[in-house]
């Protein structure tokens, strides 16, 4: 990847900004999602939820059924490949994915090494718990952020946790002196010239969007109140009673998501909300894959 | 003072702002109508994704008074999205937002984010602009009274129409500030349009 593809690949996420990804198994879901103000869809196989459900190892979905996906819609299209299988990346972006993923939701295929994403000329958005992960990923060439949160629960306190840490890090960084960077630099373990990026513009140096537990309107709210400048929605939608509803009430509360007025009006009569199961409760820890 | 109002539904509409306020121009975000009471000069429809940016404006009841304000001869400058909001025609699109703009858009006529890329290129007056396409339309076909500014390979990427200036790519994300500048000072500051 050059230069200028990773600069147009960084682009397109700004484009997704203030906007909802919304996962969905069929073309079907995906026309539902485009309908409701969905800014992009994530295709895969099976949800965060089901995937939980149903255990063994979970892998890239099967391109024709990705393939379904594009065609039904004219939304950017992305897909998941496991963390460090270069080689589901090369199949994704031989099908003309917009995005991939490199995600902690599929079983990782490599415990010590992420994908090379400098090597693709398709972009990629990787999952981070806090700035040294965001940055790690960065330098490995993702031109695009979300926080892992805890995938498939329903549960919001990780993502807000990952946010929030990333943040503080970020904060602190600001503050530092010039001449902490290199220390912090090395705490971190990621580059200096990423290090000093942060303590100049007080941002990552991509689009960072919230992920992995959002279920409400006001999950995505908190989420953009928090700082994130989009939101993913996993098994939320299409796990609860209205999906359209709440696809549509959650895209209007990520645009509106200072406005308490327009936040209560979206809230009102969704149905059931995805039935939620906390970390406590699980045994398959999503987020601790990929450091 | 001059001030700019950024249709915030979704995508980049930060980076309009950035580039107004570089030129010490004020920006104000469009979220909703009771944001249009506030008095602005120009408005800018952003980059990102057309389908629900023009969804949340019949949602959020913005579309009419938008489209009205555009049919008076408020100055808009639109850009990748904004481009197709204001478009008559899409090809193979039954889709029509506010269809002001006398031409025919193909989306994504570049393909998928493979086919994204840059180039520099003149612009009307103004020459080696840097222009980014981003899973960018194109203008077919625009009617006579249409300006065409700048084309690329053969096919228009950028128009203008009395009060609208519309681009295929993003100046938005390039530090380059002249085409925001030419906007205000072709468009915007008309003599004509002060009086008013």
């Amino acid at each position: 990847m050059t230069d200028k593809q990773y600069e147009l690949n960084r682009n397109l996420a700004q484009m997704l900004k203030g906007g909802v990804i919304m996962d969905v198994t069929t073309p079907e879901q995906a026309k539902i999602a485009e309908e409701a103000g969905a800014c992009a869809v994530m295709a895969l196989e099976r949800i965060p939820a089901d995937i939980r459900a149903a255990g063994g190892v979970s892998r890239m979905s099967d391109p024709d059924m990705i393939r379904g996906i594009q065609k039904a819609v004219s939304i950017p299209v992305m897909a998941k490949c496991r963390i460090g299988h270069f080689v589901e990346a090369q199949i994704l972006e031989a099908i003309e994915i917009d995005y991939i993923d490199e995600s902690e939701v599929l079983s990782p295929a490599d415990d010590v090494y992420h994908i090379d994403k400098r090597a693709f000329k398709v972009p990629f958005v990787c999952g981070a718990r806090d700035l040294g992960e965001a940055l790690r990923r960065i330098q490995e060439g993702a031109a695009m952020i979300r926080t892992k949160g805890e995938p498939g629960t329903g549960d919001v306190i990780q993502a807000v946790r990952h946010l929030r840490k990333m943040n503080a890090e970020i904060r602190r960084l600001v503050s530092m002196a010039g001449d902490e960077l290199y220390e912090t630099a090395k705490q971190l373990a990621v580059p200096f010239e990423l290090v000093q990026f942060v303590h100049k513009n007080g941002r990552l140096p991509v689009v960072n969007f919230a992920a992995g537990g959002v279920a409400t309107p006001a999950d995505a709210a908190l989420m953009m109140q928090l700082g994130a400048e989009g939101v993913f929605v996993g098994s939320g939608i299409f796990k609860s009673g209205d999906p359209a509803k709440r696809a549509q009430a959650i895209v209007k509360a990520v645009t509106n998501y200072s406005d308490t007025k327009v936040l209560a009006e979206v809230s009102c009569g969704l149905g059931q909300a995805m039935v939620g199961i906390n970390p406590e409760e699980i045994k398959l820890i999503m987020e601790e894959r990929g450091k | 003072m001059m001030r700019v109002a950024v249709l915030a539904l979704q995508g980049a509409f930060a980076e309009h702002q950035a580039a107004f306020r570089d030129l010490g121009v004020e920006t104000l975000q469009i979220r909703q109508r009771a944001d249009l009471q506030r008095p602005f000069d120009a408005l800018v429809l952003p980059g990102g994704e057309s389908t629900v940016q023009g969804k949340l404006l019949h949602d959020l009841e913005l579309f009419a008074p938008i489209r009205t304000m555009i049919c008076q001869g408020l100055p808009v400058m639109a850009t990748c999205a904004g481009l197709i909001l204001l478009a008559e025609r899409l090809v193979d699109d039954p889709v029509v937002w506010f269809g002001t703009l006398k031409a025919t858009v193909r989306r994504n006529a570049y393909g998928r984010q493979l086919g994204s890329f840059f180039t520099r290129g003149d612009c009307g007056p103004l020459t080696d602009i840097p222009m980014s396409f981003i899973r960018a339309p194109y203008i077919e076909d625009c009617a006579p009274d249409v300006t065409v500014l700048s084309q690329y390979e053969g096919k228009i990427t950028a128009v203008r129409q009395d009060n609208q200036l519309a681009l295929s790519f993003h100046p938005e994300l390039l530090p380059d500030r002249r085409l925001h500048q030419f906007f205000l000072q072709q468009m915007v500051a008309r003599p004509d349009k002060i009086a008013v």
